[in-house]
């Protein structure tokens, strides 16, 4: 049974489920950047004390399932969520679903993802892909991150649902119900909220590890890696930094290009001129992040390390943090008509 | 980011599949655009395997020393911790902690050990004796 589906690639996995879901169900008008500025996506965390592959936790999105979740409300689309105890329930709902007609998001983890190449497979559960269909024993696959279509065994479906570790999936199944009706007023509103949302949760978190308080407060950390770490293991650090922060389309100078392209994408709907020059931050704010990750990464080859190539690190943080700091300032002071 | 400045480094995901990135056109435009990886990146994944490489070395010597059960060098090897390890084997996490530990795993039930075997893809023996076949 092969749903009628029409896979779309995206840069960010769980921006493109959101969108190939919206668009099966009729609501064409939600790219990838709307999709991603609605969920309220951009987002800064560093977790201090704590440990993933023996590094940093850095995280640059919200919690798995919160893009997808707050588009929809915001579309005023309900949505069916379900997390399971038992595999076997797990696959029949599943089975139910498509026998409905209806594509659904699974949450996955990558290390038992079999059309991943082996060196981008850790112990990561944040993934997200879309089953819209079976063929004998095998289901098949919408990934996001993928060009083409591929497809999984229903024990290779099954290992990769019941991932285990941090952010375990248990099966986590989603789709959006169909019949609702979106208007531009509606997308109207839901740009403002989104907007809204994201100027609170990188502004104001009353910890100083979150939002653009925590990209200076890490900036601040990496001056003193070197030292309290010692050479080798600092650029490990860096080095995870820069894989949370620019692998497969996400985080940091990937994240900030996509939500310029959504303030782009807003002023279609709200011609309010500032849109355009705070997108414009943003793009300065993403190539600054970029140029940061080649900082990084003279240090991790090897080839610089001194004290000052870390302080020059820590302040291209220091300073991407101010420009977002002016940019969601001047976005929470838009006077909207 | 300009649409001509994004990188086309060839990654090992790039050899399966290219990668979707935002960037701007002439006019200022946001537009996508696929790239084949970037050498940034690329290296950062080297140098996180690189360490990993280390991480197993290091247990295969505790292993042979005597120092641990075979049952660490499978957990570096499958880039596990022992809450992630307990998690696929259903073992609570003090129940590793023992397992690791040459004399108590020497005495597991063969039961037991086809629990580990499962998750880590190998035999019984193979997980006994820290043998390997590369895919």
């Amino acid at each position: 049974m092969k749903l009628n589906f029409d896979h779309l690639q995206s840069a960010h996995c769980e921006n493109g489920v959101t969108r190939s879901l919206l668009n099966n169900i009729g609501v064409h008008q939600i790219t990838e950047p709307l999709a991603f500025g609605i969920g309220a996506g951009l987002f800064f965390v560093y977790i201090p004390l704590l440990k993933i592959n023996n590094g940093p936790v850095i995280a640059f999105r919200p919690m798995p399932g919160l893009i997808f979740k707050r588009t929809c409300k915001a579309l005023g689309i309900p949505v069916i969520r379900k997390k399971f105890g038992s595999k076997e329930q797990a696959e029949l709902f599943l089975n139910e679903c498509l026998t409905a007609g209806h594509p659904v998001g699974c949450q996955v983890g990558v290390y038992y993802l079999t059309y991943f190449p082996k060196e981008y497979r850790f112990h990561f559960n944040a993934h997200n892909l879309i089953v819209y269909g079976s063929e004998d024993d095998k289901y098949l696959i919408s990934d996001p991150v993928m060009e083409h279509e591929t497809t999984l065994t229903r024990y290779e479906l099954e290992r990769v649902r019941f991932a285990k570790g941090a952010l375990a999936p248990n099966g986590q199944i989603y789709y959006p119900v169909t019949g609702a009706v979106v208007t531009d007023e509606r997308i109207k509103k839901a740009i403002i909220n989104g907007i809204e949302k994201n100027v609170r949760s990188m502004l104001q978190p009353v910890v100083p590890f979150v939002g653009v308080k925590g990209i200076s407060y890490t900036g601040n950390k990496i001056k003193k890696w070197r030292d309290k770490l010692g050479p080798k293991q600092a650029g490990l650090y860096l080095a995870q930094l820069v894989r949370m922060q620019e692998e497969i389309g996400t985080g940091g100078g990937g994240f900030r290009y996509i939500y310029a392209a959504f303030l782009q994408q807003a002023h279609a709907y709200h011609p309010v001129d500032e849109l355009l020059e705070i997108s414009n931050k943003f793009t300065e704010s993403g190539d600054l992040w970029r140029t940061a990750a080649v900082q990084a990464a003279g240090i991790y080859k090897g080839r610089i390390g001194s004290q000052d190539d870390f302080n020059t690190m820590g302040n291209y943080l220091l300073e991407i943090a101010e420009i977002e700091k002016k940019a969601f300032t001047a976005l929470k002071k838009i006077k909207w008509h | 980011m300009k649409k001509e400045d994004v990188p086309q480094d060839l990654s090992s995901l790039g050899k399966i599949t290219k990668e979707v990135c935002y960037a701007t056109d002439d006019s200022g435009k946001y537009v996508t655009e696929l790239s084949k990886g970037w050498d940034i990146k690329i290296t950062a994944l080297d140098a996180a395997w690189q360490d990993i490489e280390g991480r197993i070395t290091a247990a295969r010597e505790k292993v042979l020393k005597n120092e641990a059960s075979s049952l660490l060098f499978f957990m570096e090897r499958g880039l596990m911790d022992i809450s992630i390890l307990a998690g696929y084997t259903g073992f609570w996490k003090w129940q590793i902690k023992r397992h690791l530990k040459p004399d108590v795993f020497k005495n597991l039930p063969d039961k037991k050990l086809q629990r580990y075997a499962e998750v880590f893809n190998v035999s019984v023996d193979d997980l006994k004796n820290m043998n390997v076949h590369e895919a």
